[in-house]
């Protein structure tokens, strides 16, 4: 092992609401995110997975960053307990609204803040988002490379041998550090938070920034900075026709459902 | 904003030959040209593909724009996201679209961000129409509607890029229906900058593609099972009626989660979306996330023995009862009488 050793790692992550639970909807079509459990997104801890197990290799440092609300704290916390050493929650009411852009722009002024790093990894997709944006957005305001939907790599001497999905396979690329990677969900299994890792992150700090903190242009930022914006909701309608098919037996049942998909044209034979 | 005119495709192909997700968009984007009274065009990059530009005309772009070069051999996300950039700069189209393939999801999010523009992810459909800002009461014309199902309930978003151009997004594979041939007299545009921008940081080791396009997405039939089917041994009853019917068998994501069927039979909002002609859902609930991906079939059959079941709001045809006696004598009618078309 040469050229990298005591990596810094940045872990991106970001609390979702339980993907179990209802969520509601505010007025102007924003996730009301406050009144529902709230868990680490499901692949953002493959990401600080894959970080704790390079840690554990070359012995890095892992600084876990995430923006959203106050309560996002629990979910830093958790990755502490996990195993990662610092943590960032970015958080401001100017950031309510923020899209992938204005998002990926904060990200983008808080790493800057953070200094040198060797890499960053966070998960492909939020279950509540599901854009899959922010890391490429990122990547680009920080002028690094980038490898997504990526299902195993490994760090070699500086740089990072990715294999990422594509369509019907896959593709492997050798990509040098620093580098902005995007793991998939079976990529590894997240381990387990221990007793031991709770207490030896009640030590740890989560630590707060702001737009100020970080520098960023308030203009930039939540829904005015947001170029998309969210015109209406409404309710996706998957009304059809709705006819029951009846029938004394299963027999007769499945006659008349057939003479039907026949008359629709839809199947053909001799009903 | 002005001076931003034309709708745009971004092509995805696989050694020349288009993928069959880059004619749908091309189709769809054929209908918001016309909506918009611009022309469509169609950007194609890589080596060798200049014989392929004529596909896309004849799919409905009155444009292709072809850079054809032994750098772009194999996709780097830097070197295209530089190259399309680029080429955006330098014609202004006021909309850009990219299928929400890996290689779509990968590409736009970083062009989006070079050009300091909205992108909207996995759209299920688009639209032209107003918008009104209601806090400046300023009104926008002729604006790219997004539509993307939205989390938590039966709800979709209509998304806007009002104030930014172009007006970018991703869409959904299989969401439109393959378009026609309608033989546009379009014009192949050789673009050649004066130097690709290779990104040296990326070494391409390996690319594998050997895998064939999904059978399910091409299925004019699929049967559908979900948790109602009971497990692994439900399945070969299930598969056995597609059999019979020359069709496939796709399932929910809680099938898949038990593991007993395979991921990429996983039908819905974050698996395949299919449009048969004929969907017959077997022991299905109708969570929003396996309807979304069926949405678009021309038929569907319900069998569910739970009278309440939200399925049967979205069925045409609705059995309740037994899957396991249904399923099967089903299967030994359309062995004796029936065809698939």
């Amino acid at each position: 092992m040469k050229g990298v050793i005591n990596m810094h790692i940045i872990v991106l992550i970001k609390q979702v609401p339980d993907s179990r639970e209802y969520v509601r909807i505010r007025e102007d079509g924003t996730l009301d995110r406050e009144r529902v459990r709230a868990v680490i997104n499901d692949c953002d801890k493959n990401a600080l997975e894959a970080a704790l197990q390079l840690k554990e290799k070359f012995g890095s440092k892992i600084t876990v960053v995430s923006m959203g609300p106050p309560k996002a704290e629990d979910a830093l916390k958790e990755a502490l307990a996990m195993g990662a050493d610092e943590a960032i929650l970015i958080s401001d009411r100017r950031l309510r609204g923020s899209d992938t852009l204005a998002t990926s722009y904060v990200l983008y002024k808080a790493i800057e803040r953070l200094g040198h790093y060797d890499l960053i990894i966070c998960g492909i997709e939020s279950s509540d988002g599901g854009t899959a944006q922010v890391g490429p957005e990122l990547a680009e305001f920080l002028g690094i490379p980038q490898a997504t939907f990526v299902d195993e790599f490994k760090v070699i001497g500086g740089y990072v041998e990715a294999k990422r999905l594509v369509e019907g396979g896959y593709e492997k690329l050798r990509i040098k550090m620093p580098v902005l990677l995007t793991i998939m969900k079976n990529a590894n299994n997240p381990r387990v938070t221990t007793f031991s890792g709770i207490l030896k992150a009640v030590k740890k700090q989560v630590v707060t920034w702001t737009i100020d903190d970080v520098g960023a242009e308030e203009k930039k930022v939540g829904l005015a900075g947001s170029p998309t914006k969210i015109m209406k909701v409404e309710k996706l309608s998957f009304q059809r026709k709705r006819l029951m098919i009846e029938g004394e037996t299963a027999d007769e049942v499945v006659d008349n459902l057939l003479k039907r998909l026949v008359e629709d044209g839809v199947i053909r034979g001799g009903y | 904003m002005t001076g931003y005119s034309g709708v745009w495709v971004y092509a995805e192909h696989r050694n020349g030959v288009i993928s069959k997700n880059t004619l749908e968009i091309l189709g769809k984007g054929r209908e918001l040209a016309d909506k918009l009274c611009v022309e469509l065009s169609a950007v194609l990059f890589g080596c060798n593909v200049s014989s392929s530009a004529n596909v896309l005309t004849i799919y409905g772009a009155d444009k292709v724009y072809v850079t054809d070069d032994e750098k772009l051999r194999n996709y780097k996300t830097r070197t295209y996201a530089r190259l399309m950039t680029e080429l955006i700069l330098k014609h202004k189209p006021e909309i850009v679209l990219f299928t929400a393939s890996t290689t779509g999801r990968d590409l736009a999010p970083r062009v989006a961000a070079r050009l300091r523009t909205g992108l909207t992810a996995n759209c299920i459909d688009l639209d032209i129409g107003d918008f009104e800002d209601k806090e400046t009461g300023r009104r926008y014309e002729k604006i790219l509607y997004q539509i993307v199902p939205a989390f938590g309930g039966n709800v979709v978003a209509t998304i806007v890029t009002p104030f930014n151009r172009p007006q970018m997004a991703t869409v959904r594979p299989g969401v439109f229906p393959p378009p026609e041939k309608i033989f546009r007299k379009g014009e192949i545009v050789l673009f050649k900058p004066e130097a690709i921008d290779v990104d040296e940081e990326v070494e391409v080791l390996e690319v594998n593609r050997s895998q064939e396009e999904s059978s399910l997405e091409n299925a004019k039939i699929v049967v559908g099972g979900g948790l109602g089917v009971g497990g692994p041994e439900g399945f070969k009853l299930l598969k056995e009626l597609a059999d019979s019917l020359g069709g496939c068998v796709g399932v929910t994501r809680p099938v898949t989660d038990a593991g007993w069927m395979p991921y990429d039979s996983m039908i819905g909002e974050s698996g395949r979306t299919i449009r048969p002609d004929l969907y017959i859902a077997c022991g299905i609930s109708g969570a929003l996330h396996h309807m979304i991906g069926v949405r678009g079939s021309r038929k569907i059959v319900a069998i569910n023995n739970d009278p309440k079941a939200p399925i049967f709001e979205a069925a045409d045809y609705i059995v309740i009862g037994d899957l396991f006696q249904i399923v099967p004598k089903l299967t030994e009618k359309v062995k004796k009488y029936v065809g698939a078309l």
